[in-house]
């Protein structure tokens, strides 16, 4: 249960918000739960609401409309690659067809061993730096920029190492 | 040659120590004005210097701020959700020049008499915003925020809030609905932010680059401001360059540089000698110019740019060069916008589909001749009915696709004159 483990984030969470505004704190709340369960299980989601009084289908509407919070499990990484226009003038769309092509899957797919997935989405603001991708996993967000298929299949490397070690 | 006035860490080592940051007169004007100045008086300074906003619309930012109600609480709240494609320009600030930034955030919610200023920044700037709580909290041991600030009466606290991916939180009242734990959908207005916003108290909502230049304002005054720029332009402001050129990047220049300087002196021209065909000047959030020598003649600025049939928006100037299909180029874009759709307006929710839909076709080489009129039609037909700028964006840069650069898309249909 988020509120037994994670009590003292919780109520510093809420106290960001007045107190009669506490829905203000459903997306960081939403974070903590994905951070806590890998995606947002249904139950994740009804204890997400029950901290807040909330409808459970209140907070649910909300992981559909951010693209950042998942209710489903994929890959332990995210390779989030941005192919919006200004990276495609840089190339990003045959760098994200040929990472998923050396890790033997489809955009949007996951690799066998259920370790990464490769996504495509929106602007990412670093479009003097493409090609390049954020890597979302239950911490948090990181940028990786200028990428080449070699520098991104060392870090992937690495990733698969500490997941391995964890 | 422009001095550095925002992107000051590329002269002063280190700005982002706070040690440092002071040094070079960093919270000399938020002390000043809390001592000794009335929240009116920083007010008149900002309206003095001409500063308009540099999150798109170009709003007067001292006009802004003194258009708040007079009820408490009243709440600042920062547009960090830098998302427009081609703009990185707020990221570098924060991540690099995160102090005078957070100075400006304190001297606007001084000059709103507001206690509370909330960061909002897309959900991907995970790591910034991380950087800004820690340096929040150095600032609460310093003295620089808490209560009875210098001595005063004053107290201020800055919070960071992560969005979570969605384009539209960057339009102000979509990201006040998100504040609020609400879906990003923009409201009706009015009532404006300005006096029923956030938690429905009055709201200031600026973006991060217009903020940075306030600590400068606010020490050195309003002519200081206009040495830089145009009368109504006034200041520098941050361009950033992407796209098919030599060396993309941001670029501090006066308002009313010329796009020819941007793109040949300071981004080094176009890669492999190619020909330039195309500026979006402003993202996707702006039509598409053909690069004829009027164009970039142009200055950059927020009079000018619309002469030529564009605007300045965010300055996030994207190059397109001869190799680059315009129809390909309004496909990715479109993409864009209809993934970004709130989804509350039916013409920007329907329209987007349906020029996605439209433009699949030319993608897939299946389009008739007759598809570039219907491609029309719907960018017109969105256009001046949405509840927000981003429908009107959309159809927007579609028609203005096809206005200028019809042949790139008969070309598609089989019908061209190849």
């Amino acid at each position: 249960m988020l509120v037994k483990k994670h009590k003292s984030e919780i109520d510093q969470i809420l106290a960001n918000y007045p107190a009669d505004r506490q829905r203000a704190a459903v997306m960081p709340l939403l974070y903590l739960a994905q951070r806590e369960y890998g995606y947002l299980t249904s139950e994740a989601v009804g204890e997400v609401a029950d901290i807040l009084s909330l409808d459970k289908t209140e907070v649910a509407k909300l992981i559909g409309f951010y693209t950042l919070f998942h209710d489903e499990s994929g890959g332990d990484y995210r390779i989030q690659v941005c192919t919006d226009l200004p990276c495609a003038l840089r190339g990003a769309e045959t760098f994200a067809d040929e990472l998923c092509e050396n890790l033997g899957i489809e955009l949007g797919g996951t690799t066998e061993d259920g370790k990464i997935t490769v996504e495509s989405v929106m602007c990412l603001a670093a479009c003097d730096r493409a090609p390049m991708f954020q890597v979302q996993d239950r911490e948090g967000l990181h940028y990786h920029e200028n990428q080449t298929i070699d520098s991104a299949m060392e870090l992937i490397d690495q990733l698969r190492q500490e997941a391995a070690d964890d | 040659m422009t001095e550095y006035r925002l992107l000051r860490h590329r002269v002063i080592d280190d700005i982002g120590q706070l040690d440092v940051y002071l040094e070079n007169g960093g919270f000399q004007a938020f002390e000043q004005a809390v001592r000794d100045k009335t929240p009116d008086e920083v007010i008149q300074v900002v309206k003095d210097s001409g500063l308009r906003g540099r999150g798109g619309a170009g709003f007067p930012t001292g006009l802004k701020w003194s258009f708040l109600g007079e009820s408490t609480p009243r709440y600042v709240a920062v547009n960090a959700d830098e998302s427009e494609p081609g703009t990185f320009k707020d990221r570098e600030i924060m991540e690099h020049n995160p102090y005078q930034f957070l100075e400006g955030v304190a001297l606007c919610a001084y000059a709103a008499r507001a206690n509370v200023a909330y960061i909002y920044s897309r959900g991907e700037f995970w790591d910034i915003s991380a950087q800004l709580d820690e340096r929040i909290a150095i600032l609460r041991e310093r003295g620089y925020l808490g209560e009875n600030l210098f001595g005063t009466d004053y107290s201020l606290d800055l919070r960071t809030h992560l969005g979570a991916g969605a384009y539209i939180c960057g339009e102000e009242s979509a990201l006040l609905e998100s504040l609020e734990g609400k879906l990003g959908m923009p409201r009706l207005r009015p009532p404006f932010p300005t006096v029923r916003g956030l938690f429905d108290r009055p709201t200031v909502i600026n973006n991060v680059e217009t903020l940075t230049n306030v600590p400068g304002i606010v020490a050195n005054g309003s002519d200081w401001y206009r040495e830089f720029g145009t009368e109504k332009s006034p200041g520098t402001k941050v361009f950033c360059l992407s796209g098919k050129i030599n060396k993309p990047g941001n670029y501090e220049l006066p308002l009313g540089t010329p796009f020819r300087e941007l793109i040949y002196e300071h981004g080094g021209g176009i890669p492999d000698g190619k020909q330039i065909k195309a500026i979006l000047p402003a993202g996707a959030s702006a039509p598409i110019l053909k690069a004829t020598d009027e164009v970039l003649d142009t200055p950059m600025d927020y009079e000018s740019v619309p002469k030529v049939g564009s605007q300045l928006g965010s300055a996030s100037v994207i190059i397109l060069d001869e190799t680059v299909d315009i129809a390909w180029a309004e496909y990715k874009i479109t993409r864009f916008f209809q993934h970004e759709s709130c989804g509350k307006c039916t013409p920007c929710r329907e329209g987007t589909y349906w020029m996605r839909n439209i433009l699949d076709r030319f993608e897939a080489g299946q389009a008739a001749a007759s598809d570039i009129q219907l491609l029309d039609d719907v960018a017109q037909g969105i256009q001046g009915k949405c509840l927000c700028a981003l429908g009107e964006f959309a159809g927007g840069a579609v028609a203005g696709g096809i206005a200028n650069f019809r042949s790139d898309f008969e070309k598609r249909t089989g019908n061209g004159h190849e």
